[in-house]
């Protein structure tokens, strides 16, 4: 049916008592999510949005049994937040945060490596299984169930896809933020992997950008081990060298890696059809479902 | 965030390595007067950056006064790939043998910071890596673990660094990363670090790029990057909190979510229009912010029409087009034609609320973008 979140995953707020995070709580709550707990330091006790709050991710997560988080703290903060969740022993950690700083992040990634929750995100808009439960920020009127599964760098971008899709009728199994920084948890192969074991997800659409090579190795990991058929989008041919393009790792390197070109023909080559718009994006996935 | 040369040299002589003794100048009379009391040779270097200034004319060397006059003459006020120059570094000229390569950066694929030690310096460092990989020695550096001396000379003799100075170019890596961990920086190179004649080691030249999202934690820095700064535009943009680059075509766009908005440059570009910048308001679109995005796009000269392309999500598109309503009011007549196009939640409503007296309206992203390329087109005309 989906991957990585469903209607029986139990689900901690981290930053519960932000703006952001009471916001965003109360919207996954009305989409159906099963949001059973908050966590902010020194706020245990209290009641936000009709959920307990405790003081640690530990303590949340053994209460309340839950196995994911959702993450809304400040960048300053949302190293150790990360850290704290890789350390409840939880399934999934989505970390919609944007702004952690790059060395913050490297030792969050060295920690990953150690345990085994999996980590989505930073800097991302989150993950939505349609009609059962999201996990993060995207809007979940746009999505409709079905048998598509979606990947993406970028947060507006997955929106005006899975518009085009859920316009003409084509659903989504699951949709995967991946987020745009240069340092994530789960990248593209990785969520490819999760697609390509999903036996109702026909079809994947992968909307890539500018910057890293992180297409490329998605591209190979296609080419070499999935059935599944993929359609590929990718956003930046017309980034100048050495801008970053709004995301932190977005940009094109001086030497010339990580261009659209580059990202294009890798996947081109790997059998992929990759739509120059949004709507050719759409056209290709209608045509194979 | 890239400092200047002379920044990043302040900052590496703060940490104990050696560099030249230099001064920076904005006149040729300054630049004389540090020359002598630096003491000849000296090199004259734009403060500009750009890769490659010595090929493209921006260093050069004097041996004595009016070499010096004549150099900081040359090179004050000239354009440099496109970057004006108004201070130039003049430095003490050293006596070398041996140009070498210093570095750390982040390996975005791995997750972690790669040092690197090379005895090709002197040039681009990433084209002696496509011709001949082998040239560099690489250490990857758990972030958690930090880099102990032992790693930096296990980089530095594995590059093949001749022995008599091994030993303080590896304490220059480990200095160099423990800079790029205190620093939060994002890159850090010495190319080249010169070997003198007399066996000493010296950092002719200095990269530091800062990550922009550690500034909070890193005021000292963050302070000199109003100086840092380049095109007025972008300045502005800084100003205005929006994330903006500017590019050389004639269609604006102004757009939320990084994604999308690269996105219609490139459906600008595809459709026959080349685009004028890239313009991220973010989330939401306040009044205000519609209207400095507006302003900004409006003040870029080379821009002859507009397109503005908001995917609400959370945000709904009523409130986007009152948003855009309210920052139009200023307007009797718009100085360049702009083409909205609303998407997402409750966009219908929010088109119908639209003045489209004042601005033109299309549903789709792609009718939205060709319609602009067109305005451009008749303007351009």
């Amino acid at each position: 049916m989906s991957v990585l979140v469903g209607d029986d995953t139990r689900v901690v707020v981290q930053g519960i008592t932000g703006g952001e995070g009471k916001f965003h709580a109360e919207q996954m709550m009305d989409y159906g999510t099963n949001i059973v707990a908050g966590a902010v330091p020194g706020r245990g006790g209290q009641e936000v949005a009709g959920v307990p709050v405790y003081d640690t991710v530990s303590g949340a997560a053994r209460e309340e049994d839950a196995d994911a988080s959702v993450v809304f703290v400040p960048p300053a903060f949302a190293a150790d937040a990360l850290l704290e969740a890789l350390d409840a022993d939880l399934d999934l950690v989505v970390a919609i945060t944007e702004g952690i700083p790059q060395q913050d992040m490297a030792k969050v990634y060295k920690r990953l490596s150690e345990v085994d929750t999996r980590l989505v995100g930073p800097n991302c808009p989150g993950v939505i299984t349609p009609g059962e439960a999201k996990l993060g920020i995207l809007p979940g009127n746009i999505f409709s169930d079905g048998n598509v599964g979606f990947v993406s760098r970028s947060g507006t971008l997955t929106y005006q896809v899975v518009d085009n899709l859920t316009q003409r009728g084509v659903g989504q199994t699951t949709a995967i933020g991946i987020g745009g920084d240069p340092i994530i948890g789960t990248d593209f192969v990785d969520a490819l992997e999760l697609f390509e074991g999903d036996t109702d997800t026909d079809a994947v659409v992968m909307c890539g950008e500018i910057g890293g090579e992180d297409e490329e190795e998605a591209a190979r990991y296609i080419g070499e081990y999935m059935d599944t058929p993929v359609v590929g989008f990718i956003a930046g041919r017309t980034a100048p060298p050495g801008k970053r393009m709004g995301h932190a790792g977005a940009i094109v390197s001086g030497s010339g890696t990580g261009t659209a070109e580059s990202k294009i023909q890798a996947l081109e080559n790997a059998g992929v059809q990759v739509g120059d718009t949004p709507e050719e994006v759409a056209d290709h996935v209608e045509d194979i479902v | 965030m890239k400092l200047h040369e002379y920044q990043a040299k302040g900052v590496f002589a703060e940490a104990g390595l050696p560099t030249p003794e230099s001064e920076l100048a904005d006149s040729a009379d300054a630049a004389v007067e540090a020359a002598e009391r630096i003491g000849y040779p000296v090199a004259i270097k734009a403060q500009v950056q750009v890769g490659g200034r010595g090929k493209a004319g921006g260093i050069e060397l004097a041996d004595d006064e009016s070499e010096a006059r004549s150099a900081a003459e040359d090179i004050l006020g000239m354009d440099l790939k496109g970057l004006h120059v108004d201070r130039v570094l003049v430095e003490e000229a050293v006596d070398f043998t041996d140009e070498l390569y210093v570095g750390v950066t982040m390996d975005r694929g791995e997750g972690r910071p790669v040092a690197m030690v090379s005895t090709r310096g002197g040039v681009d460092i990433e084209e002696v890596a496509a011709e001949d990989p082998d040239a560099i020695a690489r250490g990857h550096v758990d972030p958690s673990f930090g880099m102990h001396p032992y790693q930096a000379r296990e980089a530095v003799f594995e590059a093949g660094v001749d022995r008599e100075v091994a030993m303080d170019v590896a304490s220059v890596l480990t200095t160099l990363y423990r800079l790029w961990d205190d620093r939060d920086a994002t890159e850090i190179e010495v190319n080249p670090l010169m070997v003198t004649t007399d066996g000493e080691v010296v950092a002719a030249d200095a990269v530091m790029n800062i990550d922009d999202d550690a500034l909070f934690r890193q005021e000292d820095l963050a302070e000199m990057e109003e100086e840092a700064a380049g095109d007025d535009l972008e300045a502005k943009a800084n100003e205005y909190g929006f994330d903006y680059v500017r590019l050389s075509g004639n269609v604006g766009i102004i757009g939320n979510g990084a994604g999308l908005v690269m996105t219609t440059l490139d459906l600008v570009d595809y459709y026959g229009g080349e685009p004028a910048n890239f313009l991220d308001i973010g989330g939401g679109a306040k009044a205000e912010r519609v209207s400095n995005a507006l302003d900004m796009v409006f003040s870029d000269e080379n821009v002859d029409s507009v397109v503005f392309n908001i995917f609400g999500g959370i945000t709904r598109g009523d409130e986007v087009a009152r948003g855009i309503n309210g920052a139009l009011e200023g307007f009797d007549e718009l100085p360049k034609p702009v083409v909205v196009r609303l998407a997402g939640t409750n966009a219908e409503e929010g088109m119908e609320i639209l003045n489209t007296e004042v601005v033109e309206v299309e549903e789709t992203l792609e009718a939205a973008v060709q319609r602009a390329v067109e305005r451009a087109e008749e303007v351009d005309q």
